[in-house]
């Protein structure tokens, strides 16, 4: 036995080798960059159920992945690339990703096939009241308007030239400020741009506590932020049963493109009201949207190989994210202006950016903001109208964008 | 402009649109959402007058059992009885008792003492 070929052969397979050769430093970063977003998921708490998760899997990809030849790797970008091109024998083929795929190859069928997105939105509807915005229909104006970020940052991403049009859709989407919708439609659309798109979009959420605040105070009067709004009146059992399967008759039949997210969201909800399934509403909420959490976060961050995330595209789509976020709150704002106007000041403009999905985080904003004005202020209950209409809403845009670009 | 056309072009996946077309697929889009959204809302505010409009009339029903019943067997008027452990009644100043309790609540967790070792005399709301 040669013991010193031994060693070489040890340490040339060795990721500290690959390091050294052949782009390897990308990997470097790649791992700096996700111990950065370790920090911030478990430090400063930025949306960590998903962020840690999605983290460690750019964590994991980054260090075992170096190229083709990398046979140990845990994701194989090259074996997506084969199932995605027509051309490919592996065209469409799970099989070859079972047979040749790593452990996150094999979580990233549930992404690709757009399972963990919809079963996420199953656990929202379940632990979602939509009572609010039955009390309240005119919330579901404020929920569309906030989708303005979305149609901006995809038109700013397709002027730039650098992106095509489905990738400026599955952009734009960011600023629907809804992670499942954005993975669902980026899977469909851009599946190479995930990583960036998912790690865009869940940070910007994190951070709504702070990009939001500035753009209220600019766009709103102390008057109007002081506003105190009337109780909403109180919703029955019945009319929050038969809600879901309003919405869903209605929406799905407008857009059947949307019926996975829009579905399984009110099927959550159905179970959660209809007093009759306890059981299903309980697992859904939490043992499902666990389980699910784990798998989506760690598969989505597989997709951050070094070679497909350093690069321009993503601090545009870093930037494009920023932008799609400010103006879906400044869309929101302007119609709670509006509102403020035709009801002779009876809606406080604050609840509108609360228009942008991101439940319940973005409603809590407009809550505290309110308060600072006006501390006898409760905008809570009237925040969560919009905010939940903003899920619908965001669906709505994602369907939308599927039905023309799919 | 042919929006179908417009559609049509931007779906190719490997293509980039120009800056008019994407004009148009992003304003049609914003319409869209709108047009979805504010037909839930319709149907939202037609359920919604309709549940009213029962819950009116099951509330008119009850009213009138409640006043016959009390016609038929006329008892006299007590106060209602005091909570044991209780000090007394607290004076509210446009202030509902569901607020009020809820505040009572709030003051008796900050203070870590329990709500009937607490006297209330008035709660008023400052505007």
């Amino acid at each position: 036995m040669d013991i010193l070929q031994t060693l070489k052969d040890l340490w040339e397979g060795s990721g500290f080798h690959s390091f050294l050769v052949d782009g390897g430093w990308k990997n470097l970063v790649m791992i700096i960059i996700s111990c950065v977003l370790l920090y911030l998921g478990i430090k400063k708490k930025f949306e960590p159920l998903l962020l840690v998760g999605i983290a460690f899997g750019c964590l994991l990809v980054n260090l075992s992945y170096f190229g083709p030849d990398s046979t140990d790797a845990l994701y194989h970008p090259e074996l997506w690339t084969n199932f995605l091109d027509e051309n490919s024998e592996y065209y469409h083929s799970y099989g070859h990703i079972l047979s040749h795929g790593g452990l996150l190859d094999i979580l990233y069928i549930g992404v690709k096939a757009g399972i963990y997105p919809s079963l996420i939105f199953m656990g929202v509807g379940a632990m979602t009241d939509f009572g609010p915005l039955i009390a309240n229909p005119k919330s579901l104006l404020l929920g569309a308007a906030a989708q303005m970020g979305v149609f901006l940052a995809f038109f700013g991403a397709a002027a730039s030239g650098v992106f095509t049009g489905n990738q400026a859709a599955a952009i734009g989407i960011i600023g629907g400020a809804d992670g499942p919708t954005a993975i669902f439609l980026t899977t469909k659309l851009a599946p190479e741009l995930l990583g960036p798109i998912a790690i865009a979009a869940y940070s910007y959420m994190a951070l709504i506590p702070m990009i939001q605040p500035p753009l209220m105070k600019w766009l709103t009067t102390e008057k109007e932020r002081k506003v105190k709004m009337e109780q909403n009146r109180v919703v029955s059992k019945t009319e929050k049963i038969i809600f879901p399967i309003i919405v869903a008759m209605f929406v799905i039949l407008l857009l059947p493109s949307t019926a996975p997210l829009i579905g399984c969201l009110m099927l959550g909800n159905l179970w959660r009201e209809c007093g009759v399934t306890e059981r299903l509403s309980d697992t859904v909420q939490n043992a499902l949207m666990n389980i699910v959490t784990v798998f989506l976060g760690i598969s989505v961050g597989a997709t951050t190989a070094a070679d497909s995330f350093l690069n321009v595209k993503t601090l545009l789509i870093i930037l494009l994210g920023l932008t799609a976020f400010a103006f879906s709150t400044i869309g929101g704002l302007l119609v709670g202006k509006l509102m403020y106007v035709l009801t002779g000041g009876k809606v406080n403009p604050l609840i509108g950016s609360a228009g942008v999905s991101a439940v319940p985080m973005a409603a809590r904003v407009s809550q505290v903001e309110g308060q600072k004005a006006n501390p006898s202020n409760f905008l809570l209950m009237h925040a969560m109208g919009p905010n939940v209409a903003g899920v619908i809403g965001s669906a709505i845009a994602a369907g939308f964008l599927l039905a023309v670009f799919g | 402009m042919n929006f179908s056309l417009v559609a049509a072009q931007a779906a190719d996946s490997g293509t980039k649109m120009n800056i008019g077309d994407a004009a148009v697929v992003a304003v049609f889009g914003y319409a869209v959402v709108f047009f979805g959204l504010v037909l839930l809302m319709c149907v939202l505010y037609i359920t919604g007058a309709v549940f009213k409009r029962r819950d009116a009339k099951a509330a008119a029903v009850k009213a009138a059992e409640v006043k016959s019943e009390a016609k038929a067997s006329p008892e006299p008027v007590v106060d209602a009885p005091i909570a044991p452990g209780s000090a007394g009644h607290v004076k509210l100043h446009g202030v509902p008792d569901k607020e009020a309790a809820m505040i009572m609540a709030i003051v008796a967790d900050k203070l870590q003492t329990p709500l009937n070792e607490l006297r209330f005399t008035s709660i008023k709301e400052i505007k």
